[in-house]
């Protein structure tokens, strides 16, 4: 393949905004997501701007913003639109069946949707700040039989192979990939750009085709049962000790050393 | 009347301008403007460097900040008025030096090439100008020329060839002054009279580039507020200005100056409902976290009346920013009484909302560290920019009388008994007046209004057919030379202001109720509450008009200020003698 040929598809995933003070429903089979504000996981904002980047550095030549999940989720793929992406692909999951979404079944979409499209190069982000689950990635590339980067800090195209290098515990780690591949995006990767009015305004003539999990012949049943979601327990007020001596007492009378 | 008509469907129901394609575009843009407010810009660094910063300026640049009503073909992003203040909103809500460095640019700069330019003019300035490259600037006050805007000494004379004006004269306190590469500028110029051919002098707007040469600067003024925006006189010398910079007829540059600031009015009311929210964050934050006397103070009944009152004012701002917005978009050409009343209403209300929330922060809202008391120095200005609010007050006031006047030359002509034509006249203006406020003469507002909203609804027309009682007396009373009652003018308009108040968040109150809004009987409380306390100022305010002591009252006003100003100060010495 051309170098300059590549085709990227960047997953983009729509979540309660950062900075929302997260509710758990009070029948604690979630939590509430009704008139909450939402925007782009920002991992998946520095996976969108990686490969808008390398579009602007003609290594990649067509920029594909996915999404899966109810009709707002193209609020999210237009977001990327604007970020610079060509065009965007929305899997529409039914609100029902979004509650049971999981990475799972989400990489299965993408795998299809990546073989369909002819993608060669397949960026993530490396978790979503919703549920932390940190398994798309690694589950889309197994599902697809692509070696995968993921947490890159840094990427960079070599003809038909990609230079990752990773952050791991202890430091960096440098992997060299065949192309097609996986990257997942950690946050030190880039600093995402601002989707500036003008682009928002040209965004809007871009192309968003939908499409159902049905017809990529992905099965939507859950596999996982949530039993309950719990707020995180209140902390407790403590106590104040006087000496040394009294907090060691205090500390073996509850048993912590 | 046609205006009457054309009021009554705009005001209910509350109107709503906005397309699904345009609230939808608006949708995407708001989040973006907001986190540069929040993550990019930063209000103290600009305050304390008097300027905006580099970067921020850049990225403001980049964000299409500087072109939000351009046209979409001209390089701006074509947004409509009510998708504008929803912006503008934004901006007031976190730095109002930012926001007149813009509002200077496009609110007033350039508005006169896109309300009066030629295609030409257009196509010639304003892709530039979208994108920031080029800042603009609205050059109309001079040093002998404040509020007398008629009154400007700078020229342009027409050259003999008939292809170029030569401009010489001296403008003041010009935002962006500094910065602009094209000016709006209003000059004298002689003009031949076709019909009796004497040659008077009018005023005439041009397109001045800086690149004409003999255009130059002086340093950006030391300020109370809004630092972060550049303020400098700007001198012309001989400036060559070809013919075909001309904004609008030669001539009429009076009436572009005015329409370009009534134009921009709604902005500023919808920056500063912005900049309430802000300021009512804060204040609710510290009451609801600070502890005195063992218990939270929003308990207390002295923080919960300056809370409250600070949402009121801010509600009804908003109303009215967005009402006008929405009128305007709807095609509205009769809108300057609003316009102003939303400029003097929010600049006010803004101020006091921000002064409250620093009393009620106490000595920490008094610290640079708060926050809050930069806001309440780049608020003072707006009280006086842009048409000072003592000015647009005689403004309002002066409206209704000066429609009648006109009336009444006409009626002069028809009838030779113009003494005779007082009462035609008076019931004209009552009628008008009732009208301008959003109802035909005699209908009550129930069928507009929400049911549970009646009673508030029933106090409006009280005080609208006072209102409309008291200006035919004054009318009565004063004929022609009512334009010299500053006293009256001042309270005819404060009724006007707290009536036109009342009338908007009547509206916007029966829409949220009808719609079911969540916020809806939240929201009646407060419509309530404002319609309680403001239909007693307008009964007070009227009433005082009929007294005989209020005819004292003004007299001992005039005498006190005369005094003072024949002593130079005070005239009293101090009780010590000392």
């Amino acid at each position: 393949m051309a170098a300059s040929g590549l085709r990227a598809m960047v997953g983009v995933k729509r979540v309660i905004d950062y900075a929302v003070k997260v509710r758990v429903k009070p029948d604690k089979t979630g939590v509430v997501t009704d008139g909450v504000k939402h925007s782009m996981n920002p991992f998946c904002e520095i996976a969108v701007e990686e490969a808008v980047r390398l579009k602007e550095k003609k290594l990649v030549s067509e920029v594909v913003a996915v999404s899966c999940g109810p009709q707002q989720c193209q609020e999210t793929i237009r977001t990327a639109l604007a970020m610079g992406a060509d065009r965007g692909m929305h899997v529409e999951v039914p609100a029902g069946d979004y509650e049971h979404l999981s990475p799972f079944h989400v990489s299965k979409i993408l795998a299809a949707l990546a073989k369909k499209e002819g993608v060669d190069l397949l960026l993530l982000g490396k978790q979503a700040i919703d549920d932390d689950c940190n398994q798309t990635g690694q589950m889309t590339a197994a599902f697809l039989d692509w070696p995968q980067g993921t947490f890159a800090s840094e990427v960079t195209v070599d003809g038909d192979w990609l230079k990752v290098e990773r952050e791991v515990d202890g430091g960096l780690e440098t992997v060299r990939l065949k192309l097609p591949a996986v990257v997942t995006a950690d946050l030190r990767l880039n600093e995402p750009r601002y989707a500036t009015l003008p682009n928002i305004m040209k965004a809007k003539k871009k192309k968003v085709e939908v499409v159902k999990p049905s017809d990529l012949g992905v099965d939507l049943a859950p596999r996982v049962k949530t039993l309950s979601v719990d707020d995180p327990p209140q902390r407790k007020s403590g106590v104040k000790v006087e000496t040394v001596d009294d907090l060691v007492a205090k500390l073996k009378e509850s048993g912590r050393i | 009347m046609f205006k009457g008509q054309l009021n009554t469907e705009q005001v209910f129901p509350y109107p709503s301008a906005l397309s699904e394609d345009q609230a939808q575009t608006l949708q995407e843009l708001v989040g973006p403007v907001s986190r540069f407010f929040e993550e990019v810009n930063d209000p103290e660094k600009n305050d304390v460097l008097e300027k905006v910063e580099d970067r921020t300026m850049q990225g403001l640049k980049e964000l299409g900040a500087f072109g939000l009503q351009i046209p979409v073909s001209l390089g701006g992003l074509g947004l409509s008025n009510t998708q504008y203040a929803r912006l503008v909103e934004i901006v007031g809500m976190h730095d109002l030096g930012v926001g007149i460095t813009l509002g200077a640019h496009q609110s007033i700069g350039f508005k006169g090439i896109l309300l009066y330019g030629t295609p030409e003019q257009k196509e010639k300035y304003l892709p530039k100008l979208a994108t920031g490259e080029t800042i603009a600037a609205f050059c109309l006050t001079e040093p002998a020329s404040g509020s007398d805007a008629a009154s400007i000494r700078t020229t342009a004379e027409l050259s003999p060839c008939g292809t170029y004006y030569t401009l010489n004269g001296g403008k003041i306190w010009i935002s962006n002054g500094g910065l602009a590469e094209i000016f709006t500028v209003f000059a004298r110029t002689p003009l031949k009279d076709e019909a009796t051919g004497e040659v008077k002098d009018k005023i005439t707007a041009f397109i001045v580039e800086r690149s004409f040469g003999g255009v130059t600067h002086g340093p950006p003024e030391k300020k109370m507020g809004i630092k972060a925006s550049n303020t400098a006189e700007v001198h012309f010398d001989a400036v060559r200005v070809p013919v075909e910079n001309v904004l609008g007829a030669p001539g009429a540059g009076f009436k572009v100056a005015m329409n370009i600031l009534n134009n921009g009015r709604f902005g500023m009311a919808a920056a500063m409902a912005g900049t309430m929210r802000g300021v009512i964050s804060k204040a609710v934050a510290h009451a609801a976290n600070r502890t005195q006397f063992g218990d939270k103070i929003y308990n207390f009944g002295a923080i919960q009346e300056k809370l409250a009152r600070m949402a009121l004012l801010q509600y009804v701002t908003e109303s009215m920013a967005y009402m006008i917005s929405a009128n305007m978009d709807q095609g509205a050409s009769d809108f300057q009484i609003e316009a102003a009343i939303s400029k003097i209403f929010g600049s006010e209300a803004a101020w006091t909302v921000t002064d409250e929330c620093i009393q009620l922060m106490g000595g920490m809202g008094f610290m640079k560290d708060a926050g809050v008391e930069r806001v309440m120095r780049d608020l003072r200005i707006f009280r006086i920019f842009e048409g000072t609010n003592d000015i647009l007050r005689l403004f309002v006031a002066l409206n209704g009388f000066q429609n009648a006047g006109s009336q009444l030359r006409g009626l002069q002509q028809a009838v030779k008994n113009p003494l005779g034509n007082a009462g035609l006249l008076v019931s004209e203006v009552g009628k008008r007046m009732r009208r301008r406020a959003g109802f035909g003469t005699g209908i009550s507002l129930n069928a507009v209004v929400h049911p549970s909203l009646n009673s508030s609804a029933e106090r409006t027309v009280r005080a609208i057919d006072l209102f409309a009682g008291a200006v035919e007396e004054q009318l009565l009373k004063h004929g022609k030379k009512i334009i010299d009652e500053q006293f009256v003018l001042k309270r005819i308009a404060d009724s006007a202001i707290d009536l036109y108040a009342m009338v908007v968040v009547l509206s916007r109150a029966s829409r949220s109720l009808e719609q079911g809004h969540s916020t809806a009987q939240h929201e009646k409380v407060l419509c309530d509450t404002w319609c309680m306390e403001a239909s007693d100022r307008v009964v007070q305010n009227l009433t005082s008009l009929r007294a005989d002591s209020t005819r004292q009252f003004f007299k001992n006003l005039r005498s006190i200020s005369k005094a003072v100003v024949e002593n130079e100060g005070v005239v009293s010495p101090n009780p010590l003698g000392i």
